[in-house]
């Protein structure tokens, strides 16, 4: 396809898009009024299946099937970041040698590290009562089980996050999504269908399989980003490359122009 | 925006000035280990716009995944490339760590 070509159709479609767009804008209720029409709707559904956070009630059961999507694509991206980032034939691993923490640093990461871990729990546990969830806690999860590398050493991580437990663990959170919605298929009917006793409003097992979903979701996405973080460090701190004898230019994170040591 | 009392407007007004001035130092920052700082701050203050625009869950999202696993990343890539890039093949990096300045090597 030549540059022309390629122009032309860009243009085309541009001005199709624009027209389309435009034209759908035009049937949207007006922004910034009283009226809610997908609000009240959504927080009616909510409030019938017993769910006090309105968003997990839209995430974990009435567009459930979104969030697989979504918790998939977070699945694919971590599957493809180990695949390419794993260490290659010709790369050697050299373990790091520990080196001084300052003790203010350590401290403060000691002290810093259990709380984090509680709130992560805490947010996973409590999505379907107050804001977050599973994907929020997960993160926290997992970035705050890397104050252990940031108070101590990479061989402190390394044992505190045993990671072909965590590699398991994501691969368990994503197949019990898929497994919860074969169930509400089984039960209910239709794929992901809301079958569980519902409980009682604002209670811990409240909202039916909506915390089932959402734990699912929080072991899925805290395993993960702990895996993807792992290759990340495995990368940054142990494996080491080959060919490389000499200082390369222009390797300084992608900003040329700067030399590699500007910081 | 569903700021009905002028409080949440002036808030949502001060979030949005906030994230135009991080969101532009971080366009303007050239150097990654700098931009990865002013990202994290720029995740805080979207997570401050988020909590003003009434979208809490929103915010967490953004506070964990704009200020700490996005510039993490981008620390650690910059990490490895300046490892590459200064020839440590043969040695083995001796920082366990995230910053060379704020440590020294052990006598060991």
């Amino acid at each position: 396809m030549t540059r022309n070509t390629r122009t032309t159709v860009f243009l085309v479609a541009a001005a199709v898009l624009a027209a389309a767009f435009t034209w759908a804008c035009t049937g949207l209720p007006r922004f910034g009024t009283d009226t809610h029409p997908y609000g009240d709707r959504a927080v009616r559904a909510a409030l019938a299946h017993r769910t006090a956070n309105v968003v997990s009630a839209i995430n974990f059961d009435q567009r459930a099937l979104d969030t697989l999507g979504e918790e998939s694509i977070l699945f694919a991206a971590v599957l493809g970041a180990v695949v390419l980032l794993r260490r290659a034939r010709d790369e050697d691993r050299a373990d790091p040698e520990p080196r001084r923490v300052l003790p203010s640093t350590r401290l403060l990461g000691a002290a810093l590290l259990p709380v984090t871990v509680l709130v992560g729990v805490y947010v996973v546990a409590h999505g379907q009562l107050s804001p977050g969830g599973g994907f929020q806690g997960g993160v926290v999860l997992a970035t705050g089980l890397h104050l252990a590398y940031v108070a101590a050493d990479y061989r402190v991580l390394r044992r505190v996050r045993p990671l072909a437990v965590f590699g398991a663990l994501d691969a368990t959170g994503a197949g019990a999504f898929t497994a919860l919605g074969l169930a509400g298929l089984i039960a209910g009917g239709s794929y992901l269908e809301n079958v569980l006793p519902l409980g009682t409003f604002n209670q811990l097992t409240s909202g039916g399989t909506v915390p089932l979903v959402n734990a699912a979701v929080g072991v899925e996405v805290a395993s993960g980003v702990i895996v993807l973080l792992a290759q990340f460090l495995d990368q940054a701190v142990e494996i080491t490359s080959p060919g490389h004898a000499g200082p390369v230019q222009n390797t300084g994170g992608g900003a040329p122009g700067n030399p590699p040591e500007a910081s | 925006m569903s700021g009905t009392s002028g409080g949440v407007d002036w808030l949502v007004a001060v979030a949005l000035v906030l994230v135009t001035v991080t969101a532009t130092c971080a366009a303007l920052t050239r150097d990654p280990v700098r931009q990865a700082a002013v990202l994290s701050a720029l995740g805080l203050c979207l997570a401050l716009l988020f909590v003003a625009v009434q979208a809490p869950d929103v915010a967490l999202s953004q506070l964990a995944v704009g200020s700490a696993l996005t510039p993490l990343l981008i620390l650690l890539t910059v990490r490895k490339a300046r490892r590459t890039a200064r020839g440590d093949g043969a040695r083995p990096d001796r920082s366990p760590g995230n910053g060379d300045a704020r440590r020294e090597r052990e006598g060991e």
